[in-house]
C-alpha cells in the first residue's frame, strides 16, 4: 500500500470534525511550529521538503516563500486558492468536504511561518457546502485556542476568513483571485510586480492551492527530509489525483509521486482499468490545459520507458511527445470518444472564460471555437487544420495571464496526435454525424 | 444585460444587514469593497436575483459607486441580472462530464422541463442552464441547486425526473 499523508484518517468516521481530527493527531504540527520553531524554521522545512505547488504550475512552495518581501510595519498575507476550476480536477472540493481541517492546520502552519496575521480561503461560490464545511472547521479551532489572539500562549495572532467566489475559472489565476477578493472583477494583473511584492490590497501576499498548504503539515510533523524521501528526484512527496472519464473507479486517489501511469489506471488499488471493457485512447494528466497523449505515449514515453506520474516524467519529451502534471486532473478517454469534438468542448469552455483583456486570447479562443465546430458538425476544409494551427500558435505565450497557453495547447496537442481524425471529419462530413473515428491511428481511407 | 423588470424598492432586512456587517469586519479598514461577491451572493439567496434597485441599495451601503457593482455582478456567472424560476437546474457541460452522458442530460432537462436553456418554465417553477466544470468530474454527469448549491451526482435520466417530481411536491407543500 502506497504511503497516504494527507488522506491517512479520510475513512475514520468524524474526521471532518475538530475533535476526532484532534483525536487522530491533528494540530500537532501547530503546537510543533508555534511552541518550538521559529517562522524561518518552518519555511527552511518546507524548502527541504522539495514540495512544489500544488495548484498547476509546480513552482516550488519553499522558494516563493522566500521570495515573500517583508517591508516593516506592512501586514503579510496568506490566501489560499480554493477556486478548483480546471476542467478535470476535484481533489481540493474532496479534501475540503472530508477532512477540512488538514487545510485549516495547514493554514495556520504557513500563516505562522509567512508572519500574516489575517489569512484568506477564497473559495468558488459554487462550493457553498464546502464554504459551510471550512468556515465551521474555522470556528471549531478558533473555539480550541488554535486560532485568534496569542494563539496557545505564544503570543502569535491569527484570523482565517473565507470568501466565496462568483463562478469564473480565470479567478483561479492567483493575481485574478486578488482582485476578486478585492471586490473586483477578475481581470488578471500584468507581472512584475509579483504578489510577492505587492498582493493583496498591495501589501506583500502568497497565494498558494489547498493541497500545497494541507501538505505542509505533514512537513512540519515529520520534518521535510522524510517527506522528500517520498518520489523521484524534484517530484516529492505525495500527490492527490482527480481521475474522471471512462474508467471504472474515477474519484480521488492520494498517490506517491513516481506511480507508473499504467498502473494508476489499470490496478486494483486505484481506477481499476477502463469502463465498459473498453480499450483506453487517450489522456489527459494533468487538467484540460494540458497536451492530450494518445495511449500509447500517455503509458509510455518516446524513449519508450514507463510513463511515472512525477513532473519529471509527465513532461518528458517537452509538448511534442510529452504533456504536464498540472493540477493533477486525470481524464481518461475510451475508445468511443471523439477527439474533436471533446476539443471543440475544451475550447468553447476557454472562450467563456477568457477575461476579455488581451486580444489575442478573446479572439482567438472564439475563432478556434467558431472553426473547430465547422469541423465537428461536418463542413470543416483541409485547410481549417493549418488555421488552427495558426491561431493556436498565436495565443501561445502572447496574453497577460497564462490562460491563452491553456487555450492553445488542447488544439495544438489534439491536431499533433490526432491529426488523422480531424482530417477523417473532413474527409467524411456526413458519416462523422453518426459515428466516431475510434482507435485507428493511422492512415486515412479517403 | 441588467434588468429593471420587477424592480421593487427593496429594503434590505435587519437580519440580512447583519449579515453584511458580519462580512465587511473580516477585512481592514477601508477595504469594504472585498464584501462585494459575499454580500450579493446573500443578496441573491434573499431576492432569487439582482436587480438594479438591490444593486444600488449595495452599491450606498458599502458607499462605492453603483457602476463598481454592475461591473463586478456581469462578470461572475454565478449572478442572475433577470428573474429565474425558483429552482435553477445547473447541468455541468465541460469535458470530462460530456465523456459519460452530460449532453444527453441536458437535452432531457430540455425534454423534460419543456424549456429551452435559461428560460422559466410556466409555472415559475424551473429554469436549467449549462455551467462549466463544477469540481466534481469523478461523479459525473452533475447538477447543482442554488442558493445552498446542493449537489446531485452520477445523473441518469430518471435521476432527472425523479429529482423534477421531488422539487413540485416540495413546491406545492409550502
Ligand atoms: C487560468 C488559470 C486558472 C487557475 N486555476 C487555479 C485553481 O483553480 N486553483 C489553484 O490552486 N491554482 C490555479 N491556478 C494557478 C494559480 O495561478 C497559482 O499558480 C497557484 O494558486 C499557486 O499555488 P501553488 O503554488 O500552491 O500551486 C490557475 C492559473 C491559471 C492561469
Ligand atoms: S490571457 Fe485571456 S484570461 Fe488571461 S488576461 Fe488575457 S484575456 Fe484575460
Ligand atoms: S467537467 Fe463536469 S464537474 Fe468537471
Amino acid at each position: 500500500m502506497a504511503r497516504k499523508l494527507l488522506l491517512a484518517h479520510i475513512d475514520v468516521p468524524g474526521i471532518n470534525t475538530f475533535e476526532v481530527y484532534r483525536q487522530k493527531g491533528g494540530y500537532r504540527a501547530v503546537e510543533k511550529a508555534l511552541k518550538t520553531m521559529s517562522p524561518e524554521d518552518v519555511v527552511e522545512e518546507v524548502k527541504k521538503s522539495g514540495l512544489r505547488g500544488r495548484g498547476g504550475a509546480g513552482f516550488p512552495t519553499g522558494m516563493k516563500w522566500g521570495f515573500l518581501a517583508k517591508p516593516e510595519g506592512v501586514p503579510r498575507y496568506l490566501v489560499c486558492n480554493g477556486d478548483e476550476s480546471e476542467p478535470g480536477t476535484f481533489k481540493d472540493r474532496y479534501l475540503m468536504t472530508h477532512i477540512p481541517h488538514a487545510l485549516v492546520e495547514g493554514m495556520i502552519v504557513s500563516s505562522y511561518a509567512l508572519g500574516a496575521n489575517t489569512s484568506y480561503i477564497y473559495i468558488r461560490g459554487e462550493m457553498m457546502p464546502q464554504i459551510r464545511i471550512v468556515e465551521k472547521a474555522i470556528a471549531e479551532a478558533k473555539a480550541a485556542g488554535f486560532i485568534g489572539k496569542n494563539i496557545l500562549g505564544t503570543g502569535y495572532d491569527l484570523e482565517i476568513h473565507v470568501q466565496p467566489g462568483g463562478g469564473a475559472y480565470i479567478c483561479g489565476e492567483e493575481t485574478a483571485l486578488l482582485e476578486s477578493l478585492e471586490g473586483e472583477r477578475g481581470n488578471p494583473r500584468i507581472k512584475p510586480p509579483f504578489p510577492a511584492v505587492a498582493g493583496l490590497y498591495g501589501c506583500p501576499t502568497v497565494v498558494n492551492n489547498v493541497e500545497s498548504i494541507a501538505a505542509t503539515v505533514p512537513i512540519v510533523n515529520d520534518g521535510g527530509e522524510e517527506y522528500a524521501k517520498i518520489g523521484i528526484e524534484r517530484s516529492t512527496g505525495t500527490k492527490l489525483i482527480s481521475a474522471s472519464g471512462n474508467l471504472v473507479r474515477p474519484g480521488v486517489y492520494e498517490i506517491e509521486m513516481g506511480l507508473p501511469m499504467e498502473e494508476f489506471i489499470y490496478s486494483e488499488e486505484y481506477c481499476g482499468g477502463i469502463a465498459n471493457g473498453k480499450r483506453l485512447k487517450a489522456v489527459v494528466a494533468g487538467g484540460s490545459s494540458v497536451p492530450i497523449l494518445p495511449t500509447h505515449l500517455a503509458l509510455k514515453t518516446a524513449k519508450g520507458e514507463p510513463r511515472l506520474m512525477t513532473y519529471e516524467s509527465l513532461a518528458d519529451g517537452g509538448f511534442v511527445t510529452g504533456t504536464a502534471m498540472g493540477s493533477g486532473g486525470f481524464i481518461a478517454f475510451d475508445e468511443d470518444q471523439c477527439i474533436v469534438r471533446n476539443t471543440l468542448n475544451y475550447t468553447r469552455f476557454y472562450h467563456h472564460e477568457s477575461c476579455g483583456q488581451c486580444s489575442p486570447c478573446r479572439e482567438g479562443t472564439g475563432w478556434m471555437e467558431k472553426v473547430l465546430h465547422k469541423i465537428e458538425y461536418g463542413h470543416g476544409d483541409m485547410s481549417d487544420i493549418d488555421l488552427l494551427w495558426d491561431i493556436q500558435q498565436k495565443i501561445d505565450g502572447n496574453t497577460i495571464c497564462p490562460l491563452g497557453d491553456a487555450s492553445a495547447w488542447p488544439v495544438a496537442s489534439a491536431i499533433r496526435h490526432f491529426r488523422d481524425e480531424f482530417e477523417w471529419h473532413i474527409l467524411h462530413p456526413e458519416e462523422a454525424q453518426t459515428r466516431n473515428y475510434g482507435l485507428v491511428m493511422e492512415g486515412v481511407e479517403s | 444585460m441588467l434588468s429593471v423588470k420587477e424592480n421593487k424598492i427593496v429594503d434590505f432586512s435587519t437580519p440580512l444587514l447583519e449579515k453584511f456587517a458580519e462580512v465587511v469586519a473580516r477585512y481592514p479598514k477601508g477595504r469594504q469593497k472585498s464584501a462585494l461577491l459575499p454580500i450579493l451572493h446573500l443578496v441573491q439567496a434573499e431576492y432569487g436575483w439582482l436587480s438594479v434597485d438591490a444593486m444600488d441599495k449595495v452599491a450606498a451601503y458599502l458607499d462605492i459607486r453603483p457602476i463598481e457593482v454592475y461591473e463586478v455582478a456581469t462578470f461572475y456567472t454565478m449572478f442572475f441580472l433577470q428573474p429565474k424560476g425558483k429552482y435553477v437546474l445547473e447541468v455541468c457541460r465541460t469535458g470530462p462530464c460530456c465523456l459519460v452522458g452530460a449532453e444527453r442530460i441536458m437535452q432531457h432537462m430540455e425534454d423534460k422541463l419543456g424549456v429551452k436553456e435559461g428560460e422559466v418554465t410556466a409555472d415559475g417553477l424551473f429554469s436549467w442552464r449549462g455551467v462549466e466544470c463544477l469540481a466534481a468530474c469523478g461523479y459525473a454527469p452533475v447538477l447543482q441547486i442554488g442558493p445552498e448549491y446542493t449537489f446531485y451526482e452520477n445523473l441518469t435520466e430518471e435521476k432527472v425526473d425523479q429529482l423534477i417530481d421531488e422539487l413540485k411536491q416540495k413546491a406545492q407543500t409550502k
